[in-house]
């Protein structure tokens, strides 16, 4: 192939003579041409790029002038196309001819369209404005007789097509799908796959053309659907199961050599197409035994016709190996696939090598062994020339880590990150180091120096969560605690020899770790006394060429040596030198520095030694200051309201120009004095709202402290899974055992073993048997002799999970401290005191009262409300004194909260469990599967019971519902029903929970059953779920309705009109009360508040009001969808009754 | 997925840029820098594969290339397209640049850059290999080409008669459009009688 390309640049001359002289009929066509030729002689005479930027400049400007004068004919405006689209390929911006392509493509004739449409193709973008003026030419095109504008049109709806103008084309190009030409269906399915891709949901109706597409008689149509297929079925698998046949009668007939020899390439039939259907096999049969059956013969069969004779049967051999390690395993095939692999391995064409590497590294974590076969390859490999199949090889023995040959394995990474400079490839290297190295340690000392190479080469590019989890690491240690100090100490002096040396330059992630580690632990170290290391620190903070964010690092470091520090000289030297700095940042450092030096006691409290994983518990509700607040708020200061309130009122006020149907409903009803639909909560009281920003603000001291620093939530019990995982593949023996004594034993051995083997393959041998030490199984292991391995040493401690629990109790606390601190201010002057007892008729007298106030028009009396509110809430903690540091037990604050306001007891609430009717899902002449739902309180319980009609007793019956996207599904075992329990009968049951709302979804799954001596057969069903499975009723009161309806920030609002039986406010609560369970919070006039919950726990609230035959509905919840599929069910119950 | 098809020469010198994913401007440049100074590095005797680097996407990306004589065919797909696939797809291209032009060269590839794309267009369309059977690529190029003849012939005559002649002189035009033509017209003849 090479030779084609011979003729080089020298040719440049004559080929413009060619040109030239090509004159004729069509001159000035030349005459323009030549044009082209001559900008690029012109370009190809320069000799520097400012030349070359001259030139195109002058060409372009002079472009500009052509492209935009009337007299220039579209002729020539398509060789300025041409000339405009090589200066755009060069990166010179040629904007101004957009316009222009964009006329071509709209007037021009055949040719000269055809180089609009180009150019307007590589010109812009998707979202280009000028793109919509394509649209109806495009259109036009589409419905044109001539096939070559028909094809055009096709190509440039599938490069580059305006999304929010598929649907002017859409059906042109569905028709598309029958034309004669198959030239034309192809593209039109290429077209068509490409609006999946940019948006999926506008062609969800032609799915079944697809499948028309793929029955298509011509090939290539039927290939260009494949690409359809390939990605819907990486999508959602299970959809297309059934088509799994007809691809491999497809592969099959391709295999066999069926189709027209036009489609052979150097003599293998069709190998794209057959690459395309073997990956979708894969896709298809991937953990799924009966489908996989389907595909086995045919598989094998590929196997055995791929010869290898070209390159591109290789390609076919290796999606073969590829699908069959996908697929459910079958014996055979993987011997089969496996000598294939050996045959890439050992080829000699390093693109074949390269592959083998891959596909080994796709197989080790299936087949260990397999690596062992080849060991010697992947040594070779290791020092390849080429660094993209050391790589490869690099990653190959990532999969193959142990820990065993850790050492070795991350010594390797280790080089190979030395030598590369690309950023990309470092990123990736240091991260599976450390990951490694946390994995499989050795000991501290190695640990530590591989930490370091890692932060000193991966520097500031590396993903900080390295940083991090190192940090963690070390902060919380192991189970073992005098461990634990070595490691640190160990860290300490290492940091500290490095900090030693002379003229080296750190990386500022690197300089973190340090000044973290040593503010932290250097007192483990008796070497170095705390005056020594701020010294050093100290250096570090002077250098200018350190960041100032790694400066708050050391700023802080040496505000934690402090403490133990004897003298205060360089304390005092920085504090001199940082009061002033001109960083802000670092001057408010400083002076914290310089107040807590003054207090050295209070220093200490504040900065304990090795505590960094002790959480802190902090008063975040102030609720010490509320002493002060009541005092402030008895001499008349206004109460604090929080900003989404304030903000709130703001609004309201603005009536004028409030077109909502609500703010006119509101000055309609009277309620003067309301400003929002929960308006009761509008003068919320103080207590509540420090309770609230208390929450908040517990919340982001949380995200502060220390412990969130060092990394993210969920890491931890994903690693813990991990490093289970590892410990049960691998036999873990107690003695440990470092890696030069491992070699020892290997020279031993090998000098008995191997005389005849030059040194250089002996080193090979060598390194092999360190680096494949533990795999497989013992037997194969060794050439070794001796198995020994490593326990993991850098375990970490399941700490996650108490630092949550410990969390959550101390929000607990901090919401009874601010309640009961809360309820002192209402305490101190309020007038319903005397009547506060903490007896049960006295509240329920008290909501009576609140009630009626609320009743009547007492709105206007604002502050009584709030005072009553606040008795409400605070009387079960009257008792608490005003301390922060006295915690209360939640006690009996959720029951009065949960306590509902007499008015909903009208409306009584069933309190037994509720359950649907008995409906068969499926059967045969056997058995019966029938199911019904049980709506429990924090679940839906689903109960399939499987009866057999003869009687008989039912064997080995089994029920499996098959995984679901948005439902979590758990068995439960014992029973918390009574079911009758007969021979015949057998009943499974589900929790059900619902994980994003949604309206509908299908629960499928099978039943498994063996009649005596039968063998087993097996049914599929599906049932039905709504949200409405998952909707329960919120039970709480009118003021937490009130404060819940403030805090969410998700609303839909809508009118529904609503027959005339329904139009009486009882009317419409009873159906939504009945029919979407929920529940009546208040009934205020025409207007009612109710609330319900989508299980587990996320709230929605809805008030809504009866004008005439319009019920105004008005949803508010945390979840941004909840409501509008809430709405969604009461449309079709309000319009059902 | 086919991401962008870069063709340039041992200097560097971008002779096609094709990209099927949206980047800027800036970016495509940077792109084909960056590329062509990975693709220089590697000798000739090793593999074809290259990992595209955090520019073009990370990881599940790759540069599968081929170098011929002067030029530089390097194809930027995604992790669903076969690696040795790609690698005879840009031989195909190549050789089918070789029927189109007898004896590509470098040359043919400046000149005739718009030519070039079409050629690509009937092998890859928005990313995703449309047709991998050279004489079916030769045809409809040779189709395309036919038109052009034929309209450069008859530059001054009237629209309507170069519409019937490219008809005429494309065999591989269906029977059924010049059927369709003649469907409408029949009616009108008839008034006439």
């Amino acid at each position: 192939m090479s030779d084609i390309v011979e003729k080089t640049l020298t040719a440049l001359p004559g080929l413009f003579l060619q040109n030239q002289g090509g004159g004729g009929p069509a001159a000035d066509r030349a005459s323009f041409s030549s044009r082209l030729g001559g900008l690029i002689r012109g370009i190809t005479a320069l000799t520097s790029k400012h030349e070359e930027e001259k030139l195109i400049q002058q060409e372009l400007s002079n472009l500009k002038t052509t492209v935009s004068a009337p007299t220039t004919t579209l002729k020539m405006m398509k060789e300025c196309m041409v000339r405009l689209i090589y200066c755009e390929m060069l990166g010179y911006d040629a904007s101004f001819g957009y316009i222009h392509a964009i006329k071509l493509a709209q007037q021009g004739n055949l040719l000269e369209k055809r180089v609009g449409y180009l150019a307007v193709s590589l010109f812009l973008h998707e979202s280009h404005e000028l793109l919509l003026l394509l649209v109806n030419t495009v259109v036009k095109d589409l419905q044109s007789t001539n096939l070559v504008e028909v094809c055009m049109a096709l190509t440039i709806v599938s490069q580059i097509f305006p999304r929010e103008m598929i649907p002017a084309v859409l059906p042109l190009i569905e028709d598309k799908l029958q034309h004669s030409k198959e030239i034309i269906r192809r593209k039109a399915v290429l077209a068509l796959y490409k609006f999946h891709l940019i948006a999926p949901n506008q062609v969800q109706h032609i799915h079944i053309k697809f499948r028309k597409a793929l029955c298509d008689r011509d090939v290539g149509v039927m290939a260009a659907s494949l690409h359809i297929y390939h990605r819907m079925i990486k999508e959602n698998s299970s959809g297309y199961k059934d088509l799994t046949g007809s691809f491999v009668t497809i592969l099959k007939q391709v295999v066999g050599g069926k189709l027209p020899v036009d489609f052979n390439y150097h003599s293998v039939p069709a190998p794209w197409l057959q690459i395309q259907l073997l990956r979708i096999l894969g896709l298809l049969g991937k953990d799924d035994q009966r489908t996989s059956e389907l595909m086995y013969d045919v598989l094998d069969e590929s196997l055995r016709r791929a010869e290898l004779n070209h390159n591109v049967t290789y390609a076919i051999l290796f999606e073969c190996v590829h699908t069959v390690y996908s697929i459910y395993p079958k014996s055979e095939l993987l011997e089969k696939a496996a000598k294939c692999i050996g045959k890439f391995v050992l080829s000699p064409k390093i693109n074949l090598k390269y592959l083998g590497l891959k596909a080994l590294t796709y197989v080790i974590q299936q087949d260990p062994t397999l690596a062992l076969q080849h060991q010697m390859t992947i040594i070779e490999c290791l020092d390849h020339s080429d660094p993209i199949i050391k790589r490869e090889t690099l990653e190959l023995l990532y999969r193959i880590t142990n820990a065993q040959n850790v050492t070795v394995i991350v010594q390797k990474m280790l080089e190979y990150l030395h030598q590369s400079k690309e950023e990309y490839i470092i990123i990736n290297l240091v991260g599976k180091i450390a990951e490694l190295a946390e994995k499989y340690a050795p000991d501290n000392a190695w640990f530590i120096q591989t930490m370091n190479a890692v932060f000193s080469v991966g520097g500031d590019v590396m993903h900080p969560d390295i940083p991090n989890n190192f940090l963690r690491l070390l902060a919380e240690g192991f189970d073992d605690e005098a461990e634990d100090q070595q490691l640190r100490l160990y860290a300490v002096q290492s940091y500290l020899t490095l900090l030693d040396e002379e003229n080296v330059f750190y990386p500022q992630r690197f300089l973190q770790v340090m000044s973290w580690v040593l503010g932290e632990y250097s007192y483990l170290s008796d070497k170095e006394t705390p005056e020594e290391v701020m010294t050093k620190l100290y250096k570090l903070l002077m250098n200018d060429s350190i960041s100032s964010e790694t400066k708050a690092w050391l700023f802080a470091a040496v505000t934690k040596l402090r403490p133990q520090a004897h003298s205060s000289n360089i304390v005092e030297r920085l504090i001199q030198e940082f009061t002033v700095s001109l960083d802000t940042c670092l001057r408010q450092h400083a002076f914290e520095l310089k107040h807590l030096h003054e207090n050295v006691e209070l220093m200490k409290s504040l900065l304990p030694v090795n505590k960094s994983c002790e959480d802190m518990v902090v008063d975040a509700s102030l609720s010490f200051l509320d002493g002060f607040v009541a005092e402030e708020l008895s001499q008349g200061a206004a109460p604090y309201k929080p900003h989404h309130q304030r903000q709130e009122e703001k609004l309201s006020q603005e009536k004028v120009l409030n077109f909502e149907p609500y703010g006119l409903s509101f000055s309609s009803s009277g309620f003067t004095g309301r400003q929002s639909p929960a308006g009761i909560s509008l003068g919320s009281d103080v207590s509540g709202n420090s309770a609230e920003t208390g929450l908040k603000e517990t919340n982001s001291l949380k995200l502060e402290g220390i412990k969130k620093l060092w990394g993210k939530e969920g890491y931890l019990p994903k690693k813990e899974s991990k490093t289970s995982d590892e410990t049960e593949v691998l036999p873990v023996p107690q003695e440990s055992i470092i890696m030069e004594n491992v070699d020892q034993t290997i020279t031993k051995k090998d000098q008995s073993q191997v005389l005849t083997q030059s040194k250089e393959e002996k080193e090979k041998q060598l390194l092999a048997s360190s680096l494949f030490v533990g795999l497989g199984s013992e037997s194969t292991v060794n050439l070794l002799g001796k198995a020994d391995t490593i326990s993991h040493k850098f375990r970490r401690k399941s700490k996650v999970k108490e630092t949550k629990s410990g969390e959550t109790t101390s929000v607990h606390n901090m919401t009874c401290s601010s309640f009961s601190s809360s309820s002192n201010v209402t305490y101190e002057e309020d007038y319903y005191l005397d009547n506060l007892q903490d007896t049960e008729d006295k509240e329920l007298k008290k909501f009576t009262l609140s009630s009626e106030l609320l009743d009547s028009e007492s709105l206007t009396e604002l502050p009584l409300v709030e005072k009553l509110s606040n008795c409400r809430l605070s009387t079960p903690s009257l008792f608490a004194d005003n301390n922060m540091e006295v915690f209360h037990p939640p006690q009996s604050t959720a029951a009065s909260v949960a306590n509902e306001i007499s008015l909903a007891s009208l409306l009584e609430e069933t309190a037994e469990l509720t359950h649907s009717d008995l409906m068969e899902v499926c059967n045969n002449e056997t058995i019966s599967v029938s199911s019904y739902k049980i709506w429990k309180d924090d679940c839906l319980l689903m109960v399939w019971l499987v009866s057999s009609k003869s009687g008989e007793e039912l064997k080995n019956t089994n029920l499996e519902i098959a995984p679901a996207k948005n439902f979590k599904i758990t068995e439960q075992s014992e029973c918390c029903l009574p079911v009758v329990e007969a021979e015949n009968t057998k009943n499974f049951q589900y929790s059900v929970q619902m994980e994003e709302p949604f309206t509908e979804g299908n629960l499928s799954g099978s039943v498994n059953y063996q009649m005596m001596d039968t063998h087993v057969v097996q049914l599929d069903f599906s049932v039905n779920l709504s949200l409405l499975d998952f909707i329960r009723p919120l039970k709480i009161s009118t003021e937490d309705f009130g404060k819940l309806w403030l805090s969410f920030a998700n609303d839909v609002k809508q009118n529904v009109k609503i027959s005339a039986s329904q139009a009486a406010l009882p009317a419409a609560l009873k159906t939504l009360r009945q029919n979407l369970r929920l529940h009546v919070v208040d009934i205020i006039g025409n207007e009612g508040l109710l609330a319900c919950q989508l299980l587990p726990s996320i709230p929605c609230l809805l008030h809504f009001r009866v004008h005439g035959d319009v019920l105004a509905l008005w949803f508010r919840s945390s979840c941004s969808s909840l409501p509008d599929y809430l709405l969604y069910q009461c449309q079709k119950v309000m319009e059902g009754s | 997925m086919i991401q962008a098809i870069l063709v340039f020469n041992n200097h560097g010198k971008p002779r096609l840029v094709r990209f099927y994913q949206r980047f800027p401007e800036e970016i495509q440049q940077q792109i084909v820098r960056e590329t062509f100074h990975l693709v220089l590095k590697r000798d000739d005797n090793i593999c074809n594969f290259l990992e595209g680097g955090s520019l073009i996407g990370g990881s599940d990306y790759k540069l599968i290339y081929r170098h011929y004589a002067t030029l530089y065919f390097v194809f930027c797909v995604d992790s669903s397209e076969s690696e040795l696939g790609i690698l005879d797809l840009i031989q195909v291209f190549v050789e089918t640049l070789d029927k189109c032009f007898e004896n590509v060269c470098e040359l043919d590839l400046i000149f005739h850059m718009d030519k070039v794309h079409y050629i690509l267009q009937e092998v890859v369309m928005g990313g995703m290999v449309l047709e991998t059977n050279m004489n079916e690529i030769v045809a409809q190029v040779e189709a395309q080409n036919r038109l052009e003849k034929s309209e450069g012939g008859l530059s001054a005559a009237p629209a309507r008669a170069v519409s019937a002649v490219k008809n005429i002189n494309l065999p591989e035009m269906p029977r059924n459009i010049n059927i369709g033509d003649l469907n409408i017209k029949v009616p009108n003849l008839s008034q006439f009688v």
